[in-house]
């Protein structure tokens, strides 16, 4: 067999595994591999900054369902990818991020450049490797992938020192790898299902709550059938949003801190709730024992972990989401149930949507929040892809964007990482060229990873920021103005930069907008572009997100706008 | 709030240790005690963790630890049908020659055995469980403990399983 070097190995793996795109920033640490990557047919994509490659793995992988890939040098390239690790991890997104490391004689010496990113990113990463043989390389790139991809998908972390990248051996492939101690697929719980389902058919007002595990796991048509055969209503979490149409009859939208009125109306009523791949954040239920309380819970998920964590549960089923709502629509089909549209609960949801439909103030000026989201929701096609930043906009994309087409809605939502959503969108445009793609931002997130607009121009990712724009970390002043007597502090950005100039130094597109009209004008401009697009959509930073329940309060209690 | 042993089985490789108590930090449970040992099979070792909470907390630590890559099996022990051991070993301070013979008396009635016998200390081995460890350092305090080293409780399930 020939010898070949470590680094060979690692891109010959990687190329195995199907990669095309990777993501990263070269230094002292990884030359090797990036000179192995010079000799391939892998593109690399060049970012400005470790953490972007991180998120654009992250948007990658998210969209493609595949692991996405960075590149980052030893010490703070590796430093720097950390936030993107754990990021991706608290969102069960797919990742592999691969770091040089200094050689294994200098590890522990403080070496230039030396971090111990092993020991810095364990608790942000499902798993991590740092091969200690070149011949190790092949098995842990196709273990890496199979940890990042199955089960709960997640991030994983391989280090590699750099005189394992050098050296060279003979090297065999694995076609396939196990791991003692993973399990990630479990078979559906059949006798749980029979349970959850004679649970649901005897409650008066049962609600499913869909959860971020829906999309990951693709289960659109099951749920959207297990809904229909049932006729419950269907709320969902923030990062199960778009899990089911928004515009479908059974709809609510998300609950929570920023849900929507009428499906945190309808969570607090309910009396029994299918929650499917959801971990009960916080952020969704407000406080976990009022949200308990008088709700019986059938809770599936495909990590045991989760069940009881947050929240007593009825019924437990361990499983993957999809595989086990097909066996509940199987075996409604085998008892040939069929739910009639005529009940007191689905004519009581309906009003109350309604009534949130018709009854909720929202602010009466042009540019404001609800009628720009509404606005880009008019415009954009139905299957673009969406990611969003951190903050109000994200909140009022969560309430006024519907969206149509299962699985095209993307947030940082679990770590809430400002600067997130370009980059994604960036990884997302990657994954499907062929789709629109637009990042809904604010002016704070965006500061925070702008410079990869070089990324999105130079390496033909066009993508539409859709900035929603008060100069202000919008989010931190409502709360200042709302809990601590409107003592601003630390808040406002004082009109820079100027984001049309700063758009156009790059190469891309910038168009600032004065009403709704051009606001139109500009998106269909950003579609047909072949650079990125920044609207740049000035909006008045008194604008509160509402409804809003406080934070240690229950979804009854929802702040109302006045 | 309720007393657990864990005997969990990992894959012995370098970091392990770290992964499992960061777990513990990072998920805000308690470690009452630790110990590590080879097993029969090179490439696993096993862990015996004692740790303190109410039965949801101790559930969580079970399925947390099962969840890791690197456990290969997470069991929670039933103390009552499991023997659990630790080794215990206290230096006393000898301050009268009547000291040294009462404290062979009481290490002799818990069992223990006195080593390294001098002028002003005598050192006292006992293998028992961590309730009885506790006693015997009770009754050795008023003699004045100088050291003391505890491993941890090691245990075992009766009757294989």
């Amino acid at each position: 067999m020939e010898k070949i070097s470590g680094a060979r190995s690692l891109i010959k793996a990687l190329e195995k595994q199907g990669v095309k795109e990777i993501f990263g920033l070269p230094g002292g640490a990884n030359l090797p591999m990036y000179d192995e990557l010079y000799k391939s047919n892998i593109r690399h994509i060049l970012v400005r900054h470790e953490q972007s490659a991180a998120h654009m793995a992250d948007g990658f992988g998210r969209v493609s369902r595949r692991a996405g890939v960075c590149f980052a040098t030893s010490g703070p390239g590796a430093t720097n990818i950390v936030t993107g690790l754990a990021t991706a991890n608290a969102d069960s997104a797919p990742m592999v991020a691969i770091t040089g490391q200094v050689p294994t004689a200098m590890i522990g010496r403080d070496a230039f450049q030396e971090s111990d990113i092993i020991g810095i990113a364990n608790p942000v990463v499902k798993y991590s490797f740092q091969p200690t043989k070149a011949t190790d390389i092949p098995e842990v790139v196709k273990k890496g992938f199979y940890i990042a991809e199955t089960g709960r998908p997640g991030a994983v972390l391989i280090d590699i020192p750099k005189d394992v990248q050098t050296n060279e051996a003979e090297m065999s492939f694995p076609e396939e790898v196990k791991i003692r101690g993973y399990h990630p697929w479990t078979d559906p719980d059949v006798v749980a299902i029979e349970k959850a389902i004679k649970l649901l058919l005897s409650s008066t007002r049962p609600v499913i709550l869909a959860g971020g595990g829906v999309i990951i796991s693709s289960a659109f048509a099951e749920l959207q059938s297990l809904a229909e055969m049932l006729m419950i209503p269907v709320v969902s979490t923030f990062k199960g949003k778009g899990a089911f149409p928004e515009n479908h009859a059974l709809s609510l939208g998300p609950i929570g801190m920023h849900g929507h009125a009428e499906a945190n109306k309808i969570m607090s009523e309910a009396d029994c709730v299918l929650a499917i791949g959801t971990r009960f954040s916080d952020r969704s239920v407000g406080t976990f024992a009022e949200f308990e309380k008088n709700l019986k819970i059938i809770h599936l998920d495909v990590d045991p972990a989760e069940i009881g964590k947050n929240q007593t549960t009825s019924v437990a089923i361990v499983g993957d989401v999809k595989a086990s709502l097909r066996i509940f629509v199987k075996l409604l089909m085998q008892k040939a149930f069929k739910k009639t549209e005529e009940n007191e609960w689905l004519k009581h949801v309906s009003e109350v949507k309604q009534y949130w439909h018709d009854n909720l103030k929202i602010p009466q000026g042009e540019l404001t929040a609800a009628r720009i989201m509404r606005k880009l929701r008019e415009v954009m096609p139905a299957q673009s892809i969406v990611t969003t930043e951190v903050g109000q906009h994200q909140m009022w994309a969560s309430l006024f964007y519907d969206v149509i087409s299962p699985g095209t809605f993307f947030s940082s939502t679990g770590l809430g990482t400002m600067g997130w959503g370009f980059p994604a969108a960036i990884g997302a445009k990657a994954a499907r060229p062929d789709l629109p793609v637009v990042d809904i931002a604010g002016d704070g997130s965006f500061n925070m990873t702008e410079n990869s607009l070089a990324t999105s121009v130079l390496d033909n990712l066009p993508v539409i920021v859709f900035l929603v724009n008060n100069y202000t970390l919008g989010m931190v002043a409502q709360w200042q103005r709302t809990f601590y007597d409107r003592r601003m502090i630390g808040v406002d950005q004082k009109r820079c930069p100027d984001y049309c100039k700063l758009a156009e130094s790059y190469g891309a597109q910038g168009i600032r907008v004065g009403d709704l009209n051009e606001l139109g004008q500009a998106i269909k401009a950003g579609l047909k572009s072949d650079v990125a697009t920044v609207i740049d959509i000035p909006i008045d930073p008194e604008e509160d997100v509402l409804p809003f329940v406080a934070p240690g309060t229950s979804l009854k209690d929802m702040i109302l706008p006045s | 709030m309720v007393w657990a042993i864990l005997s969990i089985l990992v894959e012995n490789k370098p970091g392990i240790l770290f992964k499992v108590t960061h777990l513990f930090r990072s998920r805000n449970f308690n470690i009452d005690s630790i110990s590590v040992g080879v097993t029969e099979n090179p490439e696993l070792s096993k862990m015996t963790i004692t740790t303190i909470g109410d039965e949801k907390q101790i559930g969580q630590i079970v399925k947390q630890l099962d969840k890791m890559i690197d456990t290969i099996e997470v069991k929670r022990l039933d103390d009552k049908k499991t023997v659990f051991r630790e080794l215990s070993l206290f230096r006393v301070k000898v301050s009268k020659p009547s000291d040294s013979m009462e404290i062979n008396n009481i290490a002799n009635s818990f069992g223990a055995k006195a080593h390294d016998a001098r002028k002003d200390s005598i050192m006292v081995e006992l293998t028992a469980t961590p309730e009885q460890i506790n006693n015997l350092q009770e009754l050795l305090a008023p003699y004045g403990i100088l050291d003391i080293a505890r491993t941890g409780v090691a245990a075992l399930q009766r009757g294989g399983d």
